[in-house]
C-alpha cells in the first residue's frame, strides 16, 4: 500500500487584509508559499514549525475550511479533525453520550441500538468507561476530554486524521498517554495521521516523516531520522538545538 | 446547575418561592375564585376587608380578591405571550445574523437598531393605534417591541460560539447550517437567555399593566392589574385598599421574576 492519501501541489493561501475604510486598495497577506508534498497511506506525517509558521493554515486548506490556490487531491473520504484545545472542541451544553452519536446521525442510516453500540465500542477502544457517556464534557478531566475527542473524530471511520497540537494542552503524563493511544489506533484501524506539532521530540518519537515549515513555506522534509540526523537545511538545525536534541 | 450551588443561591431559592406562590395562586384562581370577578353586589360597595371578602370591595361591590385573582392571570398571559413572540423572533433573527454575518446581518441589525430606538411602550402604543385596543392586541404589540432586545443577546452570543472548535468539528461531521445554528449553537446560549426572559418578563408585566392603566389593554369589565389600578385611582383617598392591592401583586409578581433573573445569572 504505498498509494497516496494525499496530494499537494503548489498551495498557496493569502488571508485579506481588512481596511480601515472601503477605498483603500484591498491587500493580503501570503501565508502559505508553494507548498507540494505528498503523504502516504497508512503514515504518521508531522508538520513541524514555530507559531505563524502555517501549521494550522495548512491543516484547514486540506479540510477545506478556507479558499486557496493549487491543487489539493484527497484520495480518501472527508478528514476529520482533532483540535489542541479539548475544552473548545467539545459542545459545552451536550452529554458525551450524545457528541459521539452525533456524527452517526448526522450520516444516517443507523438504528438508535447501532449508534449506541457503535458509540460503547468507540468507547473501549480510547480507554474509557461507559459510565462518562452521561456526564457534560465540563466534568471531565483535560485527558479524558482529548480521548472523547479523538473518539468523536474517528467516529465516522476516517482515513485521514489531522490532530493539531492534539497534547500540547495537556500536562506531560497524559500527553504520553494521548500520543500512545493515537499511535495504538493508527496501526489498528490503518489510519494516516497529520500530525501537527511545535515539539521536535513528540514528533520524533511519533511520526514516520516530518515536514519543517517556516514563514509559510516547507524548509525541509524527509524521513524523520534523515532530517534530524542528517539535515541540510540551517534552520532546521536551528529548531532542532532550541529543543536540545544532539545531531552531531 | 447542582443542588449544593442552588442551596447557597439565595436570590434564586427566594424568587423560585415567591413566583411558586404567586403562580399557585393564579392557577387556582382559574378554576375557583370566591366570587365572580365581574358580579356587582350593589350592597358590599367599597366593603372593608373581611373574611367575606378577603381585600374588600371595589365601587360596584365586586370583590377585590377575586378579580386580583383574574387579572393576574390575564396580565401574566399577556407578558408570557409578549415574552413568547419576543423570543422565538429573537432567537430566529439573532441566529442569522450572529451566524452568518456580513450584509444580511448589517441589514437586520440596522432595522433592530430602528424598533429598539423607540421605547418599548411607545412603540406598542403605535401599534394599538393601528390594530385597536384588546388583549390579543396588547400581546401583538408588545411582543414586536420586545424583539429586538432578545435578537442583539442572542447574536452576541451566536458571535461568540460560531468560531469555536466544537462548530467546526461539527462542520467537519456534516452538520448543516441549521442543524449547527439550532441544534448544537442554541442551547449554549440558554443560561444568558433564561435570564432574559426571566427580565422581559418582568417588562411586559409591567408594560401590560401601563397600557392598561392608559385604558389601552384590556378591555372592561374583564380585569387586570392596570385597569384596576386605574380605576382605583379616583377612590385613592376614600378606598386606599382598592388601589393597594392590585398594586402589590405587581411588586410581588415583579420581584419574583426578578430575583429568579438574577439568580439565574449567578449560575
Amino acid at each position: 500500500m504505498t498509494e497516496n492519501i494525499l496530494e499537494v501541489t503548489d498551495l498557496q493561501v493569502s488571508y485579506p487584509v481588512s481596511r480601515k475604510t472601503p477605498f483603500e486598495k484591498k491587500k493580503s497577506i501570503q501565508v502559505l508559499k508553494d507548498i507540494s508534498f505528498t503523504m502516504k497511506r497508512g503514515e504518521i506525517l508531522g508538520l513541524v514549525g514555530e507559531s505563524g509558521s502555517g501549521k494550522t493554515t495548512l491543516a484547514r486548506s486540506i479540510l477545506q475550511m478556507i479558499p486557496y490556490e493549487g491543487t489539493i487531491i484527497r484520495n480518501t473520504v472527508q478528514p476529520q479533525m482533532v483540535f489542541q484545545d479539548p475544552y473548545g472542541s467539545l459542545n459545552p451544553s451536550q452529554r458525551i453520550a450524545w457528541i459521539l452519536e452525533e456524527p452517526l446521525r448526522l450520516k444516517g442510516g443507523l438504528s438508535k441500538e447501532e449508534r449506541v453500540q457503535k458509540v460503547k465500542t468507540m468507547l473501549q477502544r480510547v480507554g474509557l468507561e461507559e459510565k462518562i457517556l452521561e456526564r457534560f464534557p465540563r466534568e471531565l478531566s483535560g485527558g479524558q476530554r482529548q480521548r472523547i475527542a479523538i473518539a468523536a473524530a474517528l467516529m465516522l471511520e476516517p482515513e485521514l486524521l489531522i490532530a493539531d497540537e492534539p497534547v500540547s494542552a495537556l500536562d506531560v503524563t497524559i500527553q504520553a498517554q494521548i500520543l500512545a493511544l493515537l499511535k495504538e489506533i493508527q496501526k489498528e484501524m490503518n489510519l494516516s495521521i497529520l500530525f501537527i506539532s511545535h515539539d521536535l521530540r513528540v514528533v520524533y518519537e511519533m511520526c514516520d516523516h516530518v515536514l519543517i515549515m517556516q514563514l509559510g513555506q516547507i524548509r525541509e522534509s524527509g524521513d524523520v531520522e534523515e532530517v534530524y540526523f542528517h539535515h541540510k537545511d540551517p534552520y532546521t538545525g536551528k529548531l532542532l538545538k532550541a529543543a536540545g536534541i544532539e545531531t552531531a | 446547575m447542582n443542588w449544593k450551588k442552588i442551596r447557597k443561591n439565595k436570590n434564586f431559592i427566594a424568587g423560585s418561592i415567591l413566583t411558586g406562590i404567586m403562580l399557585l395562586l393564579i392557577l387556582a384562581g382559574c378554576f375557583y375564585t370566591p366570587y365572580n370577578p365581574n358580579t356587582m353586589d350593589p350592597s358590599a360597595k367599597f366593603a372593608g376587608v373581611s373574611l367575606k371578602h378577603l381585600m374588600g370591595c371595589d365601587n360596584f361591590g365586586r370583590d377585590i380578591f377575586s378579580r386580583v385573582l383574574s387579572g393576574s392571570r390575564t396580565t401574566l398571559i399577556v407578558a408570557a405571550g409578549t415574552v413568547l413572540i419576543g423570543v422565538v423572533f429573537g432567537i430566529l433573527i439573532g441566529a442569522l445574523t450572529g451566524y452568518y454575518g456580513g450584509v444580511l446581518d448589517e441589514v437586520l441589525m440596522r432595522i433592530n437598531d430602528a424598533v429598539f430606538a423607540f421605547p418599548s411602550i411607545l412603540l406598542a402604543l403605535l401599534f394599538i393605534s393601528l390594530l385597536g385596543s384588546g388583549k390579543y392586541h396588547v400581546i401583538i404589540a408588545l411582543g414586536i417591541a420586545f424583539v429586538p432586545s432578545f435578537a442583539r443577546i442572542v447574536r452576541s452570543e451566536f458571535i461568540r460560539n460560531k468560531n469555536m472548535d466544537y462548530v467546526k468539528s461539527a462542520k467537519l461531521q456534516g452538520a448543516g447550517d441549521f442543524r449547527i445554528m439550532f441544534v448544537h449553537i442554541l442551547p449554549n446560549t440558554m443560561t444568558v437567555l433564561l435570564s432574559a426572559i426571566m427580565i422581559g418578563f418582568n417588562n411586559a408585566v409591567l408594560a401590560e399593566a401601563g397600557m392598561s392603566f392608559l385604558g389601552i389593554g384590556v378591555q372592561p369589565p374583564d380585569a387586570s392589574l392596570g385597569r384596576m389600578l386605574s380605576e382605583a385611582q379616583s377612590f385613592l383617598f376614600s378606598a386606599p385598599m382598592y388601589a393597594l392591592f392590585p398594586g402589590l401583586t405587581i411588586i410581588l409578581l415583579v420581584l419574583g421574576f426578578g430575583l429568579l433573573s438574577d439568580g439565574l445569572k449567578n449560575e
